[in-house]
């Protein structure tokens, strides 16, 4: 019993870094309906760049906050630049476009930063705390837990409760009905991409100290972040959180029990399943529009 | 613009639309003076809807001329075109489903500055809907037909437009509902001075209330007359008007 709490809640931090990831992309899909496959990729190049701050120096909040603003240059620039001019084109253009980056961004960061993988620090301790036999949840998976929990937080009180919330979520949901109402639309949706690689960048500096940073080392975060969002529904903020933290309990629970090397196979199975019982996800509540 | 800023005059002039090689409006012009409705006719596909999507900006007409109160507009962004006093309610409405009552309502004045008069055009949308105010939070989804055509209308009015561009209001709305909404329209014309172009299937309600009919046939301006005069016409009324 010990043990299986403290599985669950060893889950519980990366199940989070997987929710984070999880909801950028829907934050992305939720505006533009595309899915961006270079999420990783993108927030792997600021988790660099906010590793050479540390290389100089820097201390791990002024990193934090050089990777959490060149995802929000990032994030904007990609959609503005690059995923604008297929965004109302047949869907496999937007996929061709984000793979496309994510080929670049990755190739990019190797021929800057080499393919040796640095281990980021922590700052914080990795020492589990111990409650009886009970022992999980280092200081540092607190931090990881409550970081995120704080953006989603912000993020979820930016759309209910501010302007620019209202008409994000407006050009979200029927485009051209936003601008016949004023709503400049197109930076509405720079700006949901430019957050979600906010989030993207704070996931990929928080899971840099456990899956050291190379060029491709966010992919398998991508697709776990990924399987999280599809499982909580790609129209379900928090469907993906949700999605994410049992995602990261669940292949916990197969690491402890049945080894870590069928972790991506039971993510794939959980993926499948989830698709074949509800295709739009568990938390899903509204019919998928325009698709 | 405070409200009584009254309404601003609408001239067309040889507007040309065009979806790749389908024409829906061939060279049409009218003229709507400030604070008087002209209603315009026509059966399906006649190019109603496509003449106010051309005004709004929704679609970039090929050529001719738009002048809002003298200035010309054809081919401004439809954001553009809103916060200059032309406010468009499309066909079907364009409620937003998953936003509330309060968000849709909202979302209609928040291009304005002036956040006081913002709220207070908030407010006389409700109080000149009294069911959207008992539905403040309930998702726009689960309206009525006739309570969305009030939040689109609602929504519009907090602009507060001084042209309004109406499509079909009275789509799948029972006849005392029409009535009402027709009535609301006359109303806010004579008490605010606002300007509307009112498009209708429903000729014989639309007629009623406006001051100018024009009939539109393959895009193009059939007959432009006097509401009554247009009634009375009965070839006119079989061939375009159906009542
Ligand atoms: N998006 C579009 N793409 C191509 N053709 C279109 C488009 N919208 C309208 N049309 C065509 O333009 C013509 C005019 O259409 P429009 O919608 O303006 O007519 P309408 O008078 O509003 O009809 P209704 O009373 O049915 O609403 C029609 O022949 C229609 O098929
Ligand atoms: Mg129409």
């Amino acid at each position: 019993m010990a043990r299986f709490l403290s599985v669950t809640l060893g889950g519980l931090s990366g199940g989070m870094i997987y929710a984070a990831v999880a909801l950028s992309l829907v934050l992305i899909w939720r505006a533009t309906r595309v899915l961006n496959f270079a999420q990783g990729a993108m927030a792997m190049f600021t988790a660099y760049l906010a590793y050479k701050v540390l290389e100089h120096g820097g201390s791990y909040w002024v990193a934090l906050l050089v990777a959490l603003a060149s995802g929000l240059v990032l994030g904007a620039f990609v959609e503005r630049v690059l995923v604008r001019p297929v965004e109302n084109g047949p869907p496999l253009n937007a996929v061709v476009v984000t793979l496309g980056v994510f080929i670049v961004v990755e190739g990019l960061a190797g021929m800057f930063f080499g393919g040796t993988p640095h281990r980021y620090p922590t700052h914080f301790s990795n020492v589990n705390y111990r409650v009886g036999d009970v022992s999980a949840l280092a200081p540092f998976d607190i931090w990881v837990i409550v970081s995120v929990l704080v953006v989603a937080v912000l993020l979820g009180l930016l759309f209910r409760y501010t302007d620019v919330g209202l008409r994000m979520r407006a050009a979200a949901f029927e485009g051209e009905v936003a601008r016949m109402l004023g709503v400049r639309v197109g930076r509405m949706l720079t700006l949901g991409w430019a957050l979600a690689a906010v989030i993207g960048a704070l996931a990929a500096v928080l899971v840099s100290p456990n899956v050291p940073l190379s060029p491709t080392s966010m992919d398998e975060v991508f697709v776990f972040g990924f399987t999280g969002a599809v499982i909580g529904g790609l129209d379900s903020p928090v469907g993906a959180i949700l999605g994410g933290v049992g995602l990261g309990v669940l292949l916990n629970y197969v690491a402890a029990y049945a080894g870590s090397d069928l972790q991506t196979l039971s993510a794939l199975a959980v993926l499948v399943l989830v698709l074949m019982i509800k295709p739009s996800g568990l938390f899903s509540t509204t019919a998928t529009r325009r698709v | 613009m405070a409200e009584g800023a009254g309404g601003l005059s609408l001239e067309v002039k040889d507007l040309v639309t065009s979806y790749g090689a389908i024409t829906a409006l061939n060279g049409v012009s009218l003229s709507v003076p400030a604070g008087s409705i002209t209603a315009v006719l026509g059966a399906n596909g006649a190019g109603k809807s496509s003449l106010l999507r051309s005004l709004s900006g929704l679609v970039r007409p090929r050529s001719g001329s738009v002048l809002l109160d003298g200035k010309e507009i054809a081919g401004r962004a439809p954001e553009d075109v809103v916060q200059l006093g032309m406010s468009h309610v499309p066909e079907g409405r364009g409620v937003i489903a998953e936003l509330t009552v309060d968000d849709n309502l909202r979302l209609g004045g928040l291009w304005r500055k002036d956040k006081a008069d913002r709220s207070a055009a908030l407010e006389e949308a409700y109080a000149l809907f009294p069911p959207l105010d008992q539905r403040r939070k309930r998702l726009a989804m689960t309206l009525s037909g006739g309570e969305r055509q009030m939040l689109a209308l609602g929504r519009a009015l907090v602009a507060r437009p001084r042209v309004l561009l109406l499509d079909e209001p009275s789509l799948g709305l029972a006849p005392r509902i029409t009535a009402q909404i027709m009535g609301l329209v006359r109303r806010l014309c004579d008490e605010t001075g606002l300007t509307v172009l009112l498009v209708e299937q429903n000729a014989r309600s639309a007629l009623s209330v406006a001051d100018h009919g024009v009939v539109l046939n393959l895009g193009s301006v059939v007959a432009s007359d006097d509401p009554a005069k247009l009634a009375a016409d009965d070839n006119l009324r079989h061939a375009y008007l159906g009542f």
